[in-house]
């Protein structure tokens, strides 16, 4: 079974081929499925994978068909059909998770080009049509009708820094995860966050933080957002 | 919109992790014969009368409602191991006994669809809760050590799913709060303060839990 890892798939390059042949991409998107759910920010669209179980969906769906001709054991029937169902709703449940945080994050992922670029093809023509028709609504309805140095849509006003009109992904939240190999050396505090304020304000750096496999632990996404993306760290 | 009516999508609905639960392999003892089944998400059978089978869950139980077969409880669902993991709960004030990650959603399943499998079903009825309940208790007296902690991690040993996903949302607000508040400019400790001066904040040692005021 290929591993998809050509396209940007962050599924992890196993070594031991058992493990491989074993896990099978219903394993897969369960795992992503996770992932997606408990992390603060949207990942890289496993565009390989979702196309492999489209086809498997279709092609079971095709088989119910000509069960249901060939007028086989309902209870057969039944079971495929079950099972289409699982399948069917973990991909339904992944693509609307990834909307609902393209909905939430909108500004901010067009934005962001490293996060627009994690997007599918049609997720990002999503994000766009759904910024101009938000932005339109917006300004319509109350921007336009605002004093003059507060009407942008992505910042508070004028003399706004940053944009702070814009939601941004809480990346300190806690989240449960595990990992399968161990993991050593993880900073969890954050070093300079390169805001000269904060240099002043540096944490106790503690002795850098080991997991051990298959253990539960409750972390900040933020140190180990590296590691989840590729593939070491499970989300629970 | 693609919401639905979860205002928190990081959240996990007990159903969804009864579907996770699901997917857990148990043993079963068809009394039919069937072909094997090459479903999307693994391939099962032939089921023979009488041979034991291992499959799915959901599978599992779709075959006992329509009475083909009969499931075969977990080893660890028995009296006598259910017993034993509640006297070492009780016994221990912070560690959790090794139980399967589901346990509780396995055992509500067969609970509601294989009674007649499961030998003295009230005696392990009452066990299984009676663990619940001593896991749960245990959880919520660890909380208060939290703030100790203060580090940005914590391990969670042994906890089962049912029972992360319900502490899910408090523990993860709870550490972040902590998190938040346990930063050091609030805080001072008197061997940092010699290195945190920074230009806009002058912290004098004794400054204790005041929150540095902006100088006039």
């Amino acid at each position: 079974m290929e591993s998809g890892s050509g396209d940007g798939s962050t599924v992890p390059k196993m070594d031991d081929y058992e493990s491989l042949i074993s896990t099978t991409d219903v394993e897969h998107l369960k795992r992503v499925w996770r992932r997606e759910k408990a992390a603060p920010e949207i990942f890289q669209f496993e565009s390989a994978l979702i196309g492999r179980i489209k086809e498997q969906i279709q092609l079971t769906e095709e088989t119910v068909e000509e069960f249901v001709e060939a007028k086989t054991d309902p209870l057969t029937v039944s079971l495929y059909q079950m099972d289409l169902d699982r399948t069917q709703f973990l991909l339904r449940s992944y693509l609307r998770i990834r909307l609902q945080k393209i909905e939430k994050y909108m500004f901010h992922i067009l934005k962001m080009d490293e996060l627009f670029n994690r997007l599918s093809k049609e997720e990002k023509s999503f994000a766009e049509r759904c910024c101009d028709d938000l932005k339109m609504h917006l300004e319509d309805c109350v921007l336009s009708r605002l004093p003059d140095n507060y009407q942008s849509i992505l910042k508070q006003s004028i003399i706004s820094e940053e944009t702070d009109m814009v939601p941004k992904p809480q990346l300190d939240t806690f989240v449960v995860c595990k990992t399968k190999y161990y993991l050593g050396h993880i900073q969890l505090e954050d070093g300079d966050n390169g805001n000269p304020d904060d240099r002043g304000n540096q944490r106790h750096l503690e002795e850098p933080f080991e997991m051990e496999p298959n253990v539960l632990y409750f972390v900040r996404y933020k140190p180990i957002k590296k590691f989840v993306e590729e593939g070491k760290i499970d989300l629970y | 919109m693609a919401g639905q009516s979860d205002p928190h999508p990081s959240h996990f609905s007990a159903q969804e992790v009864e579907f996770m639960a699901e997917d857990e392999i148990i043993e079963i003892v068809p009394n039919m014969k069937m072909e094997p089944l090459n479903l999307i998400c693994g391939d099962y059978g032939p089921f023979f009368p009488q041979m034991v089978t291992q499959v799915p869950i959901w599978l599992a139980i779709a075959l006992k409602k329509r009475g083909k077969c009969a499931i075969r409880p977990p080893s660890w669902m028995s009296i006598e191991s259910l017993t034993r993991i509640l006297e070492s709960e009780r016994e221990s004030q912070e560690a959790f006994q090794v139980l399967p990650f589901h346990y509780v959603e396995i055992s509500r399943l067969l609970f509601d669809h294989a009674r007649d499998d499961i030998s003295d079903i009230y005696m392990v009825r009452s066990l299984i809760e009676d663990i619940r309940d001593v896991r749960f208790h245990k959880v919520e007296t660890s909380l208060e050590s939290f703030e100790d902690a203060r580090s940005s991690a914590v391990r969670i040993n042994n906890l089962s799913a049912m029972e992360v996903n319900i502490v899910r949302p408090f523990v993860g607000r709870a550490l972040q709060a902590f998190y938040k508040h346990g930063s050091p400019d609030l805080i001072p400790n008197p061997e940092r303060v010699s290195n945190s001066i920074s230009n806009r904040w002058q912290q004098a040692p004794d400054q204790g839990q005041r929150r540095p005021l902006r100088k006039r």
